[in-house]
């Protein structure tokens, strides 16, 4: 247990130390599009009838942050380590494979909590959310950091340079996060668009998430739970072949 | 007793290359041994092998009797291994660096041992400098002294004294012998042969993958290379024909190779009878780099 740890303090420490990158920039990046969404759509945009449309966005924004940084944290510590070599003392290591994957998402999940507390924090100052539900919102929150997270490691370990990473988060992650809801409520959408969002596990914990702030949403919590809880089982499930086999790490 | 190392028929291709062609090698515990052979005959292969960071196509590789497959957690908690990379974290100190890999191997309250290692690498001054801020040679030494920490049983050294200054390499070697001598097994690579030479019970050339000589390190230098008898002639000298054909000019001196002692006293004789006035003589010992080369184009 030591060995796991150890490399789960590593992986904290890591971000800790340049947390101005890691942490002030992202809360800074999510506390823009607040201010000018929420300026621009306010008088446009009603997605639930109770609901002001900045109240609304928070808990989406709150959630894309979790979502990205979970992702960023595992995907760039680990290309970090394989371009630069320094992958091998842990591989050198008796940690196993699950202790890796488990420390290396972990981590990624302290990273996205801190930012969403950030996020929300400064939020604060705009409009009180609601928090009908917290264990829901602590639930989302913690799959879905450790779903991007499990993410970030299959990225980080697959793209052998920084520019095959970028594309990995340009068009797969930013696509599923931007058009999963954080923005608007799926039902504003043209039919296809509609069902097409059914498709996207991130839309059902953005969904799940906000349920928490509100005990409003476009699905049941249930039904986003199971779907998230999924798509978790089914990537840690990948994720853990892949370590196993030693795909590009052992060569 | 199991052996430190046991390497069962290992063969390793990269695409076409074949790296390592069925390698069989032994090595008992508290050996110091050297593994040597030009760039690209697989040494780094072989240690990736041994250490879990490349997998072998076939053959078997155990450490102290742990197979390195199937009982990787034993294996690797029994090998300390320095790359022949220079590796760090550029986000950490050297101190934070040594902890944090002997947490790696499970063991907390290490700091007495990281004391020590550190005291011996020289690397007191900057045990608490940044990584990214030390020049070549000392993250040379971190990365001996992390290979260290777990106090493995057996240590492989590839080229830890590439870029190294003199000091270094003496407080290195020092180290090294110490803890050969308190009974851990020491593995290296070089290509300095001087060094292999003189540390080294035993060696094994590799070459193309392949163990192409493994002896005792006296047995090479007997089996492979030659003494030197080194003449200076007084004005007037004339080398009698008889010698010609085992010397060379060099430098304005005749150099005379023999395998056997008892030929010197044939070449003094042959020098007197011809009444060869000498002015300067000295025998020069076998080196390894010698062996190495005779080894090499042996199997060419
Ligand atoms: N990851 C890899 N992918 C492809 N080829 C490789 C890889 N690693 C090693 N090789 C090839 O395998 C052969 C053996 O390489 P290796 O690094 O083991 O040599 P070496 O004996 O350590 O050489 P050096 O003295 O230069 O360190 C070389 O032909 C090398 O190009
Ligand atoms: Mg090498």
């Amino acid at each position: 247990m030591t060995g796991f740890r150890t490399l789960l303090y590593k992986e904290v420490l890591r971000f800790w130390k340049v947390s101005f990158q890691t942490i002030a920039a992202p809360v800074l990046t999510a506390l823009l599009y607040l201010l000018i969404f929420s300026h621009v759509l306010e008088d446009h945009v009603q997605v639930y009838d109770s609901i002001g449309y900045a109240a609304f966005l928070v808990p989406g924004l709150v959630m894309m942050s979790i979502l990205q940084n979970a992702f960023a944290n595992s995907s760039s510590s680990l290309i970090q380590s394989k371009v630069t070599g320094n992958i091998v003392f842990v591989l050198l290591t008796p940690i196993t494979y699950a202790e890796f994957w488990l420390a290396y998402v972990l981590a990624a999940v302290v990273r996205g909590m801190v930012v969403g507390f950030g996020v929300l924090a400064v939020t604060l100052f705009w409009d009180t959310p609601l928090l009908v539900a917290p264990l829901w919102i602590v639930v989302f929150a913690l799959l879905g950091g450790a779903i991007l997270g499990t993410l970030g490691i299959i990225a980080g370990v697959w793209a052998d340079k920084y520019d095959q990473l970028a594309a990995f988060q340009n068009f797969i992650i930013v696509p599923l996060t931007f058009l999963s809801g954080v923005f608007y409520s799926i039902h504003s959408l043209p039919p296809f668009w509609q069902s097409l969002s059914h498709w996207n596990p991130v839309f059902y914990m953005i969904d799940g998430f906000r349920y928490g702030f509100f005990g409003i949403s476009d699905v049941s919590p249930w039904l986003s739970l199971l779907v998230a809880g999924a798509s978790f089982a089914v990537l840690a499930g990948l994720t853990l072949a892949m370590l196993k086999s030693g795909y590009k790490l052992r060569s | 007793m199991h052996p430190a190392i046991r390497i069962n028929s290992v063969t390793k291709c990269f695409g076409a290359t074949l790296a390592l062609a069925g390698i069989d090698l032994e090595i008992a515990q508290g050996e110091f041994f050297g593994l040597l052979g030009p760039n690209g005959a697989g040494k780094t292969t072989l240690i990736s092998a041994l250490a879990g960071l490349v997998r072998a196509d076939s053959g078997s590789l155990a450490v102290m009797g742990h197979d390195v497959q199937s009982a990787y957690r034993s294996a690797r908690r029994l090998l300390g291994v320095v790359p022949q990379e220079l590796v760090f974290d550029p986000f950490f100190t050297v101190r934070e660096t040594l902890l944090m890999q002997s947490g790696y191997y499970g063991i907390r309250n290490n700091a007495a041992w990281i004391g020590e290692i550190i005291e011996a690498l020289d690397l007191g001054d900057k045990a608490d400098a940044s990584m990214r801020t030390l020049s070549g040679g000392m993250k040379r030494r971190v990365l001996v002294a992390q290979a260290l920490v777990h106090r493995p049983p057996v240590i492989v050294l590839d080229e830890p004294t590439a870029g190294v200054d003199v000091e270094l390499r003496q407080t290195l070697w020092r180290f090294i012998r110490r803890l050969n001598g308190e009974g851990h097994t020491i593995v290296l690579t070089t290509h300095y042969l001087e060094e292999a030479e003189s540390h080294c019970g035993r060696i094994a050339m590799l070459k193309q993958g392949r163990i192409v000589a493994l002896d005792t390190t006296a047995n090479l230098l007997r089996q492979f290379s030659v003494h030197r008898l080194r003449l200076r002639l007084a004005a007037g000298g004339e080398l009698p024909a008889a010698l010609h054909a085992r010397a060379v000019e060099e430098a304005g001196c005749w150099v005379l190779s023999f395998a056997d002692f008892a030929e010197v006293e044939v070449m003094l004789a042959q020098l007197r009878e011809a009444c060869c006035p000498i002015s300067e003589i000295n025998i020069g010992q076998p080196e390894l780099e010698e062996a190495f080369l005779a080894v090499m184009q042996r199997d060419a």
